[in-house]
């Protein structure tokens, strides 16, 4: 489904990726792994146009989308829950919803997608006329999940999901990653969290100083002495 | 006592002019992200504008205010797509520099077209008032007023209700998630400047019936409209319009109270005050300053 071929990514000076492939098949859940700074979120965002790499080449579906701007790329079905939610804080939920299903693929499975991610989150049914900047963590993190879901994808992209939030959200969070792909979504997941992801991942794939430091199947990651190291730094 | 009410309302009537300005001003700077110093020339254009369409096909203001909001909204999109979308990733400076030479060219260009002179139109109602009381109230800046506050309106309405209002707050608030949204996000900037230049074209044609037109007569308003912004909170709306209502009356009470030559210093001293002890504005919702919309 995703293909990336040697991506090279500078910020300025500072290269922050340097020759990485990844590859992601349609259903799985692959988790993108790595220590602080190795490059995660930088990946993500290159998928997602935000970033443009200096060479290299991303593929979905066939098409190469690296020169694409970043709601083209949504509109072919790759949508990303960013870092740290940045969620529209002055909207209600109910807003940030609907803005998640700005896109025209989007738009045309409003209802339904809404009925879904209802479903999948009643509390945020329950205060759709709240403020989003007044929520908890954790709810704040369901509504950008739930925002993200409403832009219909194919393929979704979550960066740090379960970061700073209680073990017990974490735990419903995953679960509903797991229901997320039972209905058919393609799951690229960005986490601190080792162990948790590679529970509910088909591969994965480390970073480590803006290399790709090893991947393959979930299982054989886990057991990789190089994942201890890559998270130990140098 | 009728003075003192009378002084007020014509505050409160200036205020409605600036709160338009500002408006216009502000959504750019919130959207945007770019302080446009050459907003109080856009204003100069549209009020040349709206005195040709006067003296030369004999349009009166009020008619041609469509065609001269019309003009600045295409004008304000060709600003940006060709001057300021190539400079927005680059420093402050640069943008200060850019935006404050496109002010200083448009003014010599109207220099050179149109000579230092100041012009204004004659129509039949330019001195007409309403009389209430011992009270008199200017025929033309009543429109005025009641257009701002038609235009405030109308923006809230805009901004809240609508898919693409939302999604030019939501560029305001989380540029970056916007675009993860499916959000065009330089086509929101083009849209936000346009119409940020739109409502000062307006400004223009609803002031050209009690002012002059002269190659500088922006920098006068504008000054007024940045005062305007820092008092109401940058990227505020509702900010700009109470703002520019305050600034009206203050500058009305100044002038009588202190002495007229005295208001640009009155202005200035509240903009440090705002500066110095609450820099987000009086209206903003505190955090930053990052709200577009009326809320
Ligand atoms: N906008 C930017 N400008 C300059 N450097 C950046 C920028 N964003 C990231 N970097 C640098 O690129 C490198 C990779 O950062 P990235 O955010 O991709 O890491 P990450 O793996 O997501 O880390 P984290 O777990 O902390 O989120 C870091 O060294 C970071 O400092
Ligand atoms: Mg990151």
């Amino acid at each position: 489904m995703l293909k990336c071929e040697s991506m090279n990514l500078f910020y300025g000076e500072v290269q922050a990726l340097w020759d990485v492939n990844l590859e992601v098949k349609e259903g799985e859940i692959v988790a993108l792994l790595g220590a602080n700074a190795a490059g995660k979120s930088t990946t993500i965002n290159a998928i997602s146009g935000l970033e443009k790499l200096s060479s290299g080449k991303i593929l979905f579906e066939g098409t190469e989308i690296q020169k694409k701007d970043p709601h083209e790329i949504v509109e072919m079905g790759i949508v990303q829950v960013p870092e740290g939610r940045k969620l529209f804080s002055y909207m209600t939920i109910e807003e940030n919803l609907e803005l998640g299903a700005y896109s025209k693929r989007a738009r045309a499975n409003f209802k339904q997608n809404l009925e879904t991610v209802f479903e999948l989150f009643p509390i945020l049914k329950e205060r759709r006329k709240q403020l989003a900047g007044s929520m908890s963590g954790g709810q704040q993190q369901m509504c950008a999940v739930a925002r993200g879901l409403m832009g219909n994808p194919k393929f979704l992209m979550i960066d740090e999901l379960s970061l700073g939030l209680a073990p017990l959200v974490v735990k419903q969070l995953f679960e509903v990653l797991t229901q997320i792909s039972k209905r058919g979504i393609t799951i690229l997941l960005v986490e601190q969290n080792v162990k948790q992801s590679l529970a509910i991942a088909n591969s994965a794939f480390v970073l480590k100083n803006g290399r790709l430091a090893l991947s393959g199947k979930a299982s054989e990651v886990a057991n990789d002495p190089t994942l201890h190291q890559a998270y130990l730094g140098k | 006592m009728g003075e003192i009410i009378q002084v007020l309302i014509s505050g409160i009537l200036v205020g409605g002019i600036y709160a338009l300005i500002s408006m216009g001003l502000n959504l750019i700077l919130g959207v945007v992200r770019i302080i446009n110093f050459a907003h109080g020339e856009f204003l100069m254009l549209a009020m040349y504008l709206s005195f040709f369409l006067y003296s030369v096909w004999g349009l009166d203001p009020y008619v041609s205010a469509l065609l001269v909001v019309l003009i600045l909204f295409v004008f304000g999109l060709f600003i940006q797509r060709i001057i300021i979308q190539p400079i927005l990733n680059t420093s402050a400076t640069v943008k200060i520099f850019v935006t404050l030479g496109l002010s200083i060219a448009l003014q010599n260009f109207a220099l050179m077209l149109w000579r230092a002179d100041f012009r204004s139109v004659h129509t039949a109602y330019q001195t007409a008032v309403i009389n209430v009381g011992t009270v008199a109230v200017s025929i033309p800046r009543l429109i005025a007023f009641i257009v701002a506050i038609i235009v405030a309106l109308g923006m809230y309405l805009f901004l809240n209700k609508t898919l693409v209002g939302k999604a030019i707050r939501a560029v305001a608030m989380e540029k970056r998630a916007a675009a993860l949204m499916g959000i065009n996000v330089k086509r929101i900037y083009l849209l936000a400047f346009a119409i940020g230049s739109a409502i000062v074209g307006l400004a223009g044609a609803l002031l050209i019936p009690i002012y002059y037109v002269f190659p500088t007569v922006g920098t006068l308003f504008v000054l007024i409209s940045f005062v305007v912004v820092v008092l109401g909170g940058m990227g505020s709306m509702l900010g700009a319009f109470l703002g520019g209502i305050i600034i009206g009356l203050v500058e009305a009470i100044a002038g009588v109270v202190i002495a007229p030559g005295l208001k640009e210093a009155v202005y200035f001293i509240i903009f440090i005050l705002v500066l110095l002890f609450r820099p987000s504005g009086l209206f903003s919702l505190g955090k930053g300053s990052e709200e577009v919309g009326l809320k």
